[in-house]
């Protein structure tokens, strides 16, 4: 046999070089604090979503009008509601309808904005002028009017809040991916796969997507950062989550007349529930980009 | 002036530290330029080149760190300098040419004002620096450097972008100057322009140079004395002309045997190669660092690391058979089955083709009217500057792009539907191309089982255990083993890479494969691995290639034809052997001569002054008349001169009769008193 005939030797692997791409990030991940304290900040509050009630000392919804409006004390921690409420009880299980609503709404978003944005992204052209244009007309209507509009006409549901945020978020999202699939579509092996005579399905969504997947995950964590907040927003304005569930922003707007009369306390601990939660879902999402773009 | 050598490196070590461990990468390099002096480093990729540059001038990345050993400019310890000190040394005596200028500029400052800056940091005022700015132009040959002081790096050629950036590193005067590649990615015109004017600029200035580069020729024509860089280690030095022409390490006689030399072609036999691979960054090397490669090495070398022998004159050589590295038995055989020549009808003719594209309101013709034929088992080499349609054309081939109404491609007799949609699967999988860069080419995502298996669905249709027949079968052809198949593109080498782009393009047996450059990224040692497997997997299945490449050896090695493009026209078509060896067009003269010859047996040297004219907006006449160093007169700029036939099946596009051609083009020493 010739040397010609000898098959090309691997390299000898590298235990550096040889981590998987994704290895790789995992690895950035768990060595930045960022991410860490952001990823405590939102398990904490899953745990609490999750068996909240099972340590919480008093039923969040059991009201005790005699102890109504009790400031903090040993008993009371963060003290009670106008019907007497535990506010602390009620602010460690209120994180469950938001966590609930908040993902799925960005799930939603997520899958609608990368179909799209695979779509104008890799036909371009006609489609894409049209589609963007819409999208940004679509953008340019706040979250809370579309919201309303659609509340008013389809009722109050978890349901019409995850569908409302969901297609509100799906342009920004799509917006990313397009940008993403238009520096990818110009790659070689892209050419190469119309050399195949594969269809535009199979090159979006086989060739394309898992190389976009990276802008994509760390656009969905921000989402996931300002889902939160328009959930909170929506329940405050009585648009989304309904009585009696504890949820922050419903207690937040229920209590929030009674600071007028010093009763800080059946406002402040939603609201800094609230902020937390943003904060580490950011913290998180800055985590994932910083992963991706080193 | 002292006897001051102008860097001086002493046993430098360096490394980088990847997960937590310190990689070496230099290990104990030593190496003096005197003043004046042009030393040139070379070696593969991942040798160690530019962490020598970077090192100089204590640039290196952040993991990188200088373990051991030290570093003198000028006499002066570049490792003592405080930060100060080592600002003002890297300010006014060193300076640094980079590979790509377009990255050195800022894009968005115009050149007078990056240009006066350096001046105006100097001390000097508006105007005076100004003054100096165009004078430090004009020395780098700008010929009109009121206008070019006015625009922004992206308006300015790669040509003149690299130019104003070795005026910027001139600037400073300094004492010694670092060119890291600066030719590398440059056409081969605009190449020998650049090397020409730092062949002349080291005559005016007293500037030592530093100059890496990968392309063996182009250091041995720059360079008075050459170390060759393996594995981090100097492997062997010396003046150029004794290295080259007899080397005396069994790395460097390799590497000079990878180079398709000489005019030798496929039919003349397979280019030798390295097997194996460079140790890793931060390998333990016991023994010598080439044994593993190296078909001279005994037990010797594998367990006692040879220190630098002395050879005299100057020369050093890190093996322990210094005295025997030239007789390294060939790693490939050059030996080839003889393919007798085939009269078979065309597989590939092209008739009037032509493609135009709109651009700011005109029209912008990238290929103009080309005809060319290609038989099966055939090679059509493409040739011409970057911008004069090769890939264009070849695009158009594939069907990627259509082509205007009128011209013809026809497969074996019959037509190809301009778009590829409209083709039929036939006609698709019989027109597959290598691409240039397997990075972009190979779906990073999908493991190389996936890249291949699905090439064989779609392009050989075919399923289940057929498949896996075929698989493996097709793997085995490109050279490579199952064990590739897990993996991702990311985990193999560039070489390997390309391998698996010419095993998807060889899928559903294809007529006609373009590659378009497929060799340019890759090492000279890879590269003959890639050129001889192209030319075996040719002579075994009788496919023809569309070979384009901007390095003419290369061209020559695999073509039987050539078509020289300039401005999207066939300037010359004909065999190989005829167009290579002349009378050629003016053009393809001027291109053969931009060629940097290992040997340095440069006869006449035929410089292109300007730059290719916008297609958008050609010249009247003959296209190439703006820069035609044999103009003959006014003809040239009214009259577009035909495709005229010169000896059989060779043809020119030129007013000068091929008669004129050959007396004009002989060789001076022949020609009679």
């Amino acid at each position: 046999m010739s040397a010609t005939d000898t098959p090309a030797n691997l390299p000898t692997p590298d235990a550096a070089t040889q981590r998987s791409p994704w290895g790789e990030v995992l690895h950035s991940l768990l060595r930045s604090g960022t991410f860490l304290t952001g990823l405590g900040i939102v398990l904490f509050w899953i745990v609490c979503a999750l068996f909240g009630e099972h340590f919480v000392p008093y039923d969040p919804l059991a009201d005790d009008i005699i102890n109504a409006l009790a400031p903090p004390s040993a008993e009371h921690w963060f003290g009670t509601d106008q019907i007497g409420r535990d506010v602390f009880s009620r602010v460690i299980v209120g994180s469950r309808d938001i966590l609930t609503v908040a993902p799925l709404a960005t799930i939603l978003a997520t899958i609608a904005g990368t179909a799209l944005g695979l779509v104008i992204g890799y036909f371009r052209g006609i489609v894409d002028d049209i589609v963007s244009r819409i999208l940004e007309a679509f953008m340019a209507i706040p979250v809370v009017i579309i919201a309303l509009l659609a509340i008013v006409a389809l009722g109050t549901s978890k349901i019409t809040v995850i569908v409302v945020i969901g297609l509100s978020f799906a342009p920004i999202i799509a917006r990313t991916v397009r940008s993403a699939v238009l520096a990818e579509r110009e790659l070689d092996y892209v050419a190469a796969a119309k050399l195949r005579h594969e269809g535009a399905l199979h090159t979006m969504f086989v060739e394309i997507l898992p190389n976009v997947i990276p802008p994509i995950l760390v656009e969905t964590t921000v989402r996931l950062g300002y889902a939160i907040f328009a959930v909170a927003t929506l329940s405050f304005m009585g648009f989304g989550i309904q009585p009696p569930s504890p949820d922050w922003g419903l207690s937040i707007s229920s209590n929030y007349g009674m600071i007028g009369g010093g009763f800080w306390w059946t406002v402040l601990f939603d609201a800094l529930a609230i902020s937390s939660l943003v904060i580490g879902v950011n913290l998180v999402a800055d985590g994932v980009h910083g992963a991706f773009n080193d | 002036m002292t006897d001051r050598n102008a860097l001086e490196l002493n046993d430098l070590s360096v490394a980088y530290r990847v997960g937590r461990r310190n990689r070496a990468v230099l290990r104990n390099v030593s190496f003096k330029i005197g003043r004046g002096e042009a030393y040139g480093l070379v070696g593969e990729s991942g040798c160690g080149k530019s962490t020598a540059a970077l090192a100089v001038v204590r640039y290196l990345p952040r993991n990188g760190s200088i373990t051991g050993g030290s570093i003198a400019l000028d006499g002066q310890d570049v490792m003592k300098l405080d930060a100060e000190a080592l600002r003002r040394a890297r300010a006014e005596s060193v300076s640094m040419v980079y590979q790509d200028p377009g990255k050195a500029l800022n894009p968005s400052l115009r050149i007078g004002r990056q240009l006066t800056e350096i001046f105006e940091l100097a001390g000097m005022s508006g105007q005076a620096a100004s003054d100096k700015a165009i004078a430090m132009l004009n020395l780098v040959r700008i010929s009109d450097p009121a206008s070019v002081m006015q625009r922004y790096p992206h308006q300015l050629s790669g040509g003149m972008q690299q130019r104003v950036a070795i005026a910027m590193a001139l600037a400073n005067d300094p004492s010694m100057l670092i060119l890291d590649e600066p030719t590398t990615g440059l056409d081969a015109t605009v190449e020998a322009e650049v090397l020409d004017l730092i062949a002349q600029l080291r005559r005016e200035l007293s500037a030592s140079i530093l100059f890496i580069s990968h392309n063996l020729a182009v250091v041995s024509n720059m360079c008075d004395r050459v170390g060759v860089l393996y594995a981090g280690m100097l492997v062997e030095e010396g003046s150029t002309k004794d290295v080259f022409n007899d080397p005396r390490h069994p790395y460097t006689v390799a590497l000079l045997r990878c180079l398709p030399r000489g005019g030798q072609r496929k039919d003349q036999g397979r280019l030798d190669t390295i097997p194996g691979f460079l140790p890793g960054i931060g390998a333990t090397i016991v023994g010598c660092a080439f044994a593993d490669r190296c078909a001279l090495a005994t037990e010797r070398c594998r367990s006692e690391p040879p220190p630098l022998y002395e050879l005299g004159g100057g020369r050093l050589s890190r093996c322990h058979y210094h005295d025997k590295a030239q007789s390294l038995p060939r790693a490939t055989p050059a030996e080839i089955a003889a393919v007798a020549p085939k009269q078979a009808p065309p597989v590939l003719q092209v008739e009037g083709l032509n493609k135009t594209y709109a651009s700011h309101g005109r029209a912008l013709r990238a290929v103009k009217d080309v005809s060319v034929s290609l038989r099966p088992g055939e090679t059509l080499g493409l040739v011409g500057e970057s911008g004069s349609g090769k890939t264009t054309f070849a695009r158009l081939l594939l069907g990627l792009v259509p082509p205007d109404e009128g011209g013809s491609i026809e497969l074996e007799g019959k037509q190809l539907a301009p778009r590829l949609a409209s083709r039929s699967e036939e006609q698709v999988k019989a027109v597959q191309i290598v691409f240039q860069n397997p990075d972009s080419a190979l779906n990073r995502s999908h493991s190389i089982r996936h890249i291949l298996s699905r090439a064989l669905k779609r392009l050989g249709g075919l399923t289940g255990k057929s498949l896996e027949t075929r698989l493996e079968e097709l793997v085995r052809s490109v050279r490579l083993t199952d064990r590739h198949l897990a993996v991702k593109p990311r985990q193999l080498s560039g070489g390997l890479k390309q391998r698996v782009a010419i095993a998807r393009a060889f899928a559903g047996d294809p007529r006609i494969v373009v590659c378009d450059e497929p060799t340019s990224a890759l090492d000279v040692s890879v590269q003959a691995a890639i050129l001889n497997l192209l030319a075996d997997l040719q002579s075994k299945q009788d496919v023809s290639y569309i070979f384009i490449s901007h390095d003419l050896g290369v061209v020559r090695y695999l073509s039987d034809k050539i078509a020289v493009l300039y401005l999207g026209r066939i300037m010359e078509f004909g065999p190989s052997e005829a167009v290579f060896s002349g009378p050629h067009h003016p053009y393809t003269e001027a291109l053969l001569s931009a060629v940097p010859k290992l040997d340095r047996t440069e006869s006449s040297r035929i410089r292109l002054d300007g730059e290719i004219p916008s297609a958008a907006n050609p010249p009247t006449g003959c296209v190439f008349h703006t820069r035609c160093p044999r103009k003959i007169g006014a003809i040239c700029e009214t009259q577009e001169p035909e495709l005229s036939e010169a000896e059989p099946g060779h043809t020119i596009r030129c007013h000068i009769p091929f008669a004129e051609l050959a007396r004009l083009q002989k060789p001076r020493a022949v020609e009679p008193a």
